[in-house]
């Protein structure tokens, strides 16, 4: 499996899921553009990984909650690199609270960023690929946007949100030869799952047939097959990469 | 370069045909063989070149080759 002289955008690519998956593409050939929004030593540590072990990187940032930056950094990307093959949708943010407590602002931050940054991005890079009649699409979703969390309404309806998107911009694109389709994480290790208290994660594992957490490793495996030519005849799809907690 | 000669260039070189087949009278779909996504490439194309910025409702009613020379020469004629 090869991304040799593929471009590659992935957004919230400064840590944990985003980080692997970074690596992951630039260790297969890819160059890639690293978005940060809020830690640029956090990207810069992200692009330094990747050079040091003899990838392409190299980090921008932009707010995919932002229309105006997307547009204006994607115009940069282009301009640099004339292309973009593939584009990974990784940028999430988590607002969580029940329902009675949830606040408007928390509704639409988590759904601008998680799925109306989607949109944005998608829509940003659709008409390079269709002219080059080639790339590759991958959101990332989530075990809860299909299972649904209890204090989590506003992320899994963003994330359900996207596979809905997924599905019907793969039907739009499938005559291009782009494919577009998703990865579903269960619980990774990262800095958002790191938060929990023990006695949540003791509860979380108690749910996953596997008995751990997984790594961020594990989903850039998945993100690296989407990319891929091996991948090229399935679109509209997703894998879930949880452990077995959700089949 | 007039505004047929330029739209010309542009429409064969969205939909891939040759520029002899890109007469006034061919219809996008029915001769030239676009489909839905072409059409919205071939507008896109139309609004960068030219600068002008073709509203939805106005797209839908160019389906052939002389509706969008009438439509920039009316725009930015």
């Amino acid at each position: 499996m090869s991304l040799s002289g593929k471009i590659a955008v992935v957004t919230g690519g400064s840590r944990g899921i985003g980080r692997a998956i970074c690596q992951r593409l630039a260790a297969l050939g890819a160059l890639v553009v690293v978005n940060y929004v809020s830690n640029p030593a956090a990207a810069e540590e992200t692009v330094k990984s990747i050079q040091s072990a003899g990838g392409k990187g190299e980090a921008v940032q932009f707010n995919v909650a932002v229309a105006g930056e997307i547009e204006e950094a994607f115009k940069k990307i282009l301009d640099a690199h004339g292309r973009v093959d593939i584009l990974v949708n990784n940028a999430g943010i988590t607002r969580d609270g029940l329902l009675m407590k949830m606040k408007d602002e928390q509704w639409d931050e988590v759904l601008n960023t998680n799925l109306k940054g989607v949109f944005l991005c998608t829509k940003a890079v659709s008409r390079g690929m269709m002219k080059q009649r080639w790339g590759r699409i991958i959101n990332i979703t989530s075990v809860i946007g299909f299972a649904g969390n209890a204090g989590q309404a506003n992320y899994a309806a963003a994330k359900a949100g996207i596979v809905g998107f997924t599905k019907s911009v793969a039907k739009e694109l499938a005559s291009r030869g782009i494919t577009v389709n998703g990865v579903a994480p269960g619980y990774i290790v990262t800095d958002m799952t790191r938060d929990l208290s023990e006695e949540v994660t003791n509860t979380i594992k108690g749910e996953i047939p596997m008995g751990v957490l997984g790594e961020a490793e594990d989903i850039a495996g998945a993100v690296a097959y989407l990319a891929s030519d091996d991948a090229r005849y399935v679109t509209g799809q997703f894998i879930h990469v949880n452990g077995g907690m959700f089949m | 370069m007039s505004v047929q000669e330029k739209l010309i260039d542009i429409i064969a070189e969205q939909l891939s045909v040759d520029k002899d087949k890109v007469v006034p009278g061919a219809s996008f779909i029915d001769d030239l063989g676009a489909d839905s996504l072409d059409l919205v490439e071939l507008i896109m194309a139309m609004e960068e070149a030219f600068d002008i910025e073709i509203a939805d409702d106005v797209a839908e009613k160019i389906t052939t080759v002389q509706h969008a020379i009438d439509h920039v020469n009316k725009v930015a004629g």
